[in-house]
């Protein structure tokens, strides 16, 4: 840099440069991208829609005519698997944000005001984490079979903010103590103002790394689920469908699941080495980021 | 909170599920009044009002009753019989995961950087971003080629045992060790994954700290300031995971149990949600919920059992 003292650098720069320095984040930066792509304009060169069936090609191998197969009904598996690949990650951002933000939200009311809605918050946080979620939502099930798969999204996101906002209460608890905020008290400015204002973007870092992490981490109980016939309800897919359909018949025709499979694996593994990445790029000497 | 966590999951359960529908579509179609009386005998029936069957259902769990299955068995027995069948490969299997995992990961830690701690962090890494069922699909996978290589069934892919067996002694207990393998090695990969990464944080941290370069000054062996010294520390974080991820565990074996047929606790929850079976699915969602409160308790007891410094404040 030579004279690094006299040119200025902004914070985010400086993030932008730690991330980008991060070998292993700027590959999961490049599979997700990847994986969009392949996602939304992948169906474009394929010569079958998801939802067609081909009666004269059952269950044949990968060819120039199915790139990925098809399977026992005739379906084109490139095309369910990128519907599917849609599905699951459309289902992981949105659970993400929505979580996150009601994370922000409770946790930053709670630490802020304190007293009764502090007690009340943790009171509820407490109850929800005693229930497993896994169990919750696949006992709801059949409450949104033949609904839109969004209600999926808001029982997974209902049932994933509990541990980030005991986070982020404990973050504000010790901000509502600095000066910024005082002075803010004293100059009139109402409670949720505040929040929003002063405290949360204070706590931006902790919610953007808990964000990404939270996509992996969906994506995964979001398949788990529509593995077991609890999450995407047919004729819809997801990955975790398609890996179910795939696997009675996965030891003689491999490309039923493998293709679903390692489209899962990819995603969720870049997504946490962004995770990662982005948690050392903000906070390079927290003990976590010793984690490789 | 049990007593929350166990209302809000009968209502749930009450509300979401349809029991009617199990004797629907029969045929020959089963006569309404017959339905009804079943549904009432159950005590599942829709048409009495929620708060009567609540009532009745949480009057007869206090007295230890948790009413009939479905299919008009006893949920009690069916809950004896498969908490040992589960207990028996959780225990085995995350017992095994946390010993491997711990191990590895302090190797990694005091070889930073070496081939094991590459090795090893590229593969826990992966494994802990595939999901259960793909991690015990593929483990089917390899053991059905396995057994194709060798010629004969050696890894058994389904069930507890074979039902078809008739030695006894050492042989029975071989044939079901057979068949515990895999779903054992299936929960143990991903324990081994999850601790060999904590351990090897922690232990990182504990092998910088001035204490141990003091055990080794005043002339005590590596091998002896690392166990001795350096281990006891850094393992304390991991005995609370291991108490909380054993409650958990009761929900994460569920792709496990079903996918090589092992009758447990979690692939009976499966079943019955399936079967709109409302007092099978309470009588598991109470399960657990006391499982995950014992097991915080547990983890609160093991730190305390380690470490001297929680004791004497």
């Amino acid at each position: 840099m030579g004279t690094a003292s006299d040119r200025r650098i902004t914070r985010s720069a400086l993030i932008r440069r730690r991330f980008f320095r991060n070998k292993l984040a700027v590959v999961g930066v490049v599979v997700i991208a990847m994986m969009f792509l392949l996602a939304f304009v992948g169906p474009y060169f394929g010569k079958y829609s998801w939802d067609q069936l081909d009666f004269f090609a059952l269950l044949q191998p990968p060819s120039s005519e199915h790139f990925f197969g098809t399977s026992q009904i005739g379906g084109d598996v490139y095309s369910l698997t990128l519907r599917g690949l849609q599905k699951s990650l459309i289902i992981g951002l949105l659970v993400a944000i929505f979580s996150t933000g009601l994370a922000a939200v409770a946790g930053g009311f709670a630490g802020y005001l304190g007293g009764k809605v502090d007690r009340g918050v943790m009171w509820l946080i407490d109850a929800l984490l005693v229930l497993p979620a896994f169990l919750v939502i696949a006992v709801m099930s059949p409450l949104y079979r033949g609904r839109t798969w969004l209600v999926f999204v808001v029982l997974l996101a209902a049932f994933g903010w509990m541990v980030t906002a005991r986070i982020v209460r404990s973050a504000t608890m010790s901000l509502r103590e600095r000066d910024f905020v005082r002075a803010s008290i004293y100059m009139g400015v109402p409670a949720h103002k505040i929040v929003f204002k002063h405290l949360l973007p204070n706590v931006a870092s902790i919610l953007i790394i808990d964000a990404t992490l939270n996509v992996g981490a969906t994506i995964l109980s979001e398949t788990g689920l529509s593995y077991l016939g609890f999450g995407v309800q047919p004729p819809d897919v997801s990955l975790g469908s398609l890996i179910a359909e795939g696997t009675s018949s996965a030891l003689t025709y491999p490309w039923l699941f493998m293709f679903a499979g390692s489209a899962l694996v990819l995603t969720v593994l870049a997504v946490s080495f962004i995770g990662d990445g982005l948690r050392d790029a903000f906070d390079p000497g927290s003990a976590k980021s010793k984690k490789i | 909170m049990v007593v929350l966590a166990s209302t809000i999951g009968y209502l749930l359960a009450s509300v979401a599920f349809d029991p009617r529908s199990n004797y629907l579509g029969a045929n020959p179609p089963i006569p309404e009044s017959t339905i009804t009386a079943k549904l009432n005998n159950l005590g599942v029936n829709p048409d009495v009002p929620l708060v009567n069957r609540y009532v009745r259902w949480a009057g007869n769990v206090v007295t230890g009753d948790f009413g009939l299955t479905i299919g008009e068995q006893s949920v009690n027995e069916e809950i004896s019989r498969r908490i040992w069948v589960s207990l028996r490969l959780l225990l085995i299997g995350s017992v095994l995961g946390s010993v491997f995992g711990v191990a590895l990961g302090v190797v990694s830690a005091v070889r930073q950087y070496g081939l094991t701690d590459r090795a090893a962090g590229t593969a826990s890494f992966v494994l802990l971003s595939t999901p259960v069922f793909l991690t015990a699909i593929l483990l089917k996978y390899v053991a059905i080629e396995f057994n194709t290589r060798i010629g004969g069934t050696f890894l058994y892919t389904i069930g507890e045992y074979s039902s078809d067996f008739d030695g006894n002694g050492l042989q029975l207990l071989l044939n079901r060790l057979q068949h515990l393998i895999l779903p054992t090695l299936s929960i143990a990969l991903g324990g081994i994954a999850f601790y060999s990464r904590y351990q090897r944080n922690a232990m990182l941290d504990v092998l910088g700290s001035d204490f141990l370069r003091t055990a080794r000054a005043k002339g005590l062996t590596r091998r002896r300031s690392l166990f001795h010294h350096g281990l006891r520390v850094a393992i304390l974080p991991m005995a609370t995971f291991f108490a909380y991820s054993f409650g958990l565990l009761v929900t994460g074996a569920p792709f496990t149990e079903t996918i090589f047929s092992w009758n447990g606790m979690g692939q009976w929850f499966i079943t019955a949600v399936q079967s709109n079976d409302v007092n099978s699915v309470s009588a598991v969602i109470v399960f657990s919920a006391v499982l995950v409160l014992l097991s915080g308790l547990l983890a609160d007891i093991a730190v305390a059992a380690l470490d001297p410094r929680v004791r004497l404040r």
